[in-house]
């Protein structure tokens, strides 16, 4: 699944080209440019990672093959609900592996994606520090302990039902 | 300048800070390995095969990492050597789709030979079996990738960055997830490689093909 740029993005990678021309060529950068290219954008896509290439005069292959290799770097946009389901040890006992599936499947993408209206993306993390209540899954900042596969069905369905009350009260307003 | 050195009790003779490996396989004596490629420095060290005994070290090197030297008593068929060898066979092994019959490589397989060799089984007992997805990667114009047959000796990219320069292959993720992947910026990019295509002839197995038709 490819991602296209947001007007916004595009925006920021123009503002980005611009930024980097005056950066150092040397392949040394390369890790550093990766990383204010994701700080600015969130993520990594095809567009960027060829400017950066361009840029160094390093193959394209040789900037996916350093960037692949590191866990910071993300090559979909994060989602507006960022789920994390924690892959600590004790989260790894406790059946982690299962709730990872579970959300995979339900959303239809793979760790590391997100899905094509950017509301969700899934990630899988080291412990989260709360290992009594695993397993763990992060949806947002918020902490879901003990998850079960009922559990995420659960969750969804808060997520609509909020998402429905927040519309709600916006038509509200604006008819106010 | 040459220099005397003694592999298995035969004094062989070689240029002095040559590379061992290639001094023993000159001379007939076989040492397991995958990712050496004769010519091509440095070597990756990537295959974990081609342990040899030096006296005077501890533990078993790697032969393609050493150069020769004057005096040097080597031995390639201990026990140590050997367990660490059908060790490295066997993980390899346990990452590999083994379905001999449907691959272009079977009778032709250098896994196959050592495995023969070694006396592994091709079905690592005991390992559980870790295999990649998707199973076939065609993002390659011209070159169709099997990444559970691969066994990551980087003989293909070293064999690219050699001729050309530069390699629209590369070496992607890490650990259990590491593939060799194309990516090519635009169609254009990998057009060499239909009339190359060396990259397929250096594969030990048969993790790269040449689409056809």
């Amino acid at each position: 699944m490819e991602e296209k740029l947001t007007p916004e993005e595009s925006a920021i990678l123009e503002e980005l080209r611009q930024s980097i021309r005056g950066d150092d060529s040397q392949r040394s950068r390369l890790i550093p440019i990766l990383q204010k290219v994701q700080e600015r954008l969130g993520y990594l896509p095809p567009e960027a990672v060829k400017m950066v290439a361009d840029h160094l005069a390093v193959p394209l292959s040789e900037v996916y093959s350093v960037a692949t290799f590191y866990n910071q770097f993300r090559f979909h946009p994060p989602g507006k609900y960022p789920i994390k389901v924690c892959m600590g040890t004790a989260c790894h006992v406790r059946g982690g592996e299962i709730i990872l599936e579970n959300f995979e499947r339900k959303l239809e993408i793979k760790e590391g994606e997100t899905t094509e209206d950017r509301e969700f993306s899934i990630e899988r993390v080291a412990c989260v520090g709360c290992c009594a209540l695993a397993p763990v899954a992060l949806v947002g900042e918020t902490v879901h302990g003990h998850m079960a596969p009922s559990k995420v069905e659960g969750l969804f369905t808060r997520i609509q039902v909020q998402k429905e009350i927040e519309e709600k009260r916006r038509k509200k307003d604006g008819s106010e | 300048m040459t220099v005397t050195l003694t592999v298995d009790g035969k004094a062989l003779q070689a240029e002095a800070g040559s590379n061992l490996l290639e001094v023993c396989l000159e001379n007939g004596i076989t040492v397991p390995n995958l990712c050496h490629l004769p010519g091509l420095e440095p070597p990756p060290a990537a295959c974990r095969l081609c342990f040899v005994e030096l006296e005077g070290i501890d533990a078993p090197v790697t032969s393609c990492t050493v150069p020769v030297s004057d005096g040097m008593v080597v031995h390639t068929d201990t026990d140590r050597v050997r367990r660490l060898q059908r060790s490295a066979l066997r993980f390899l092994l346990s990452v590999h789709d083994v379905d001999c019959k449907n691959c272009h490589a079977n009778h032709h397989c250098a896994l196959q030979d050592l495995a023969r060799f070694l006396k592994v089984g091709l079905k690592p007992r005991g390992l559980s079996i870790i295999l990649k997805e998707p199973e076939v990667d065609d993002d390659h114009p011209f070159i169709r990738h099997y990444p559970n047959r691969c066994v990551l000796c980087e003989r293909c990219l070293r064999t690219c960055h050699d001729r050309h320069g530069h390699s629209p292959l590369a070496l992607s993720g890490r650990g259990f997830d590491t593939v060799i992947r194309c990516f090519a910026d635009t169609p254009e990019d990998a057009q060499p490689c239909q009339s190359c295509a060396a990259c397929v002839d250096v594969c030990p197995v048969g993790a790269l093909v040449l689409k056809t038709g």
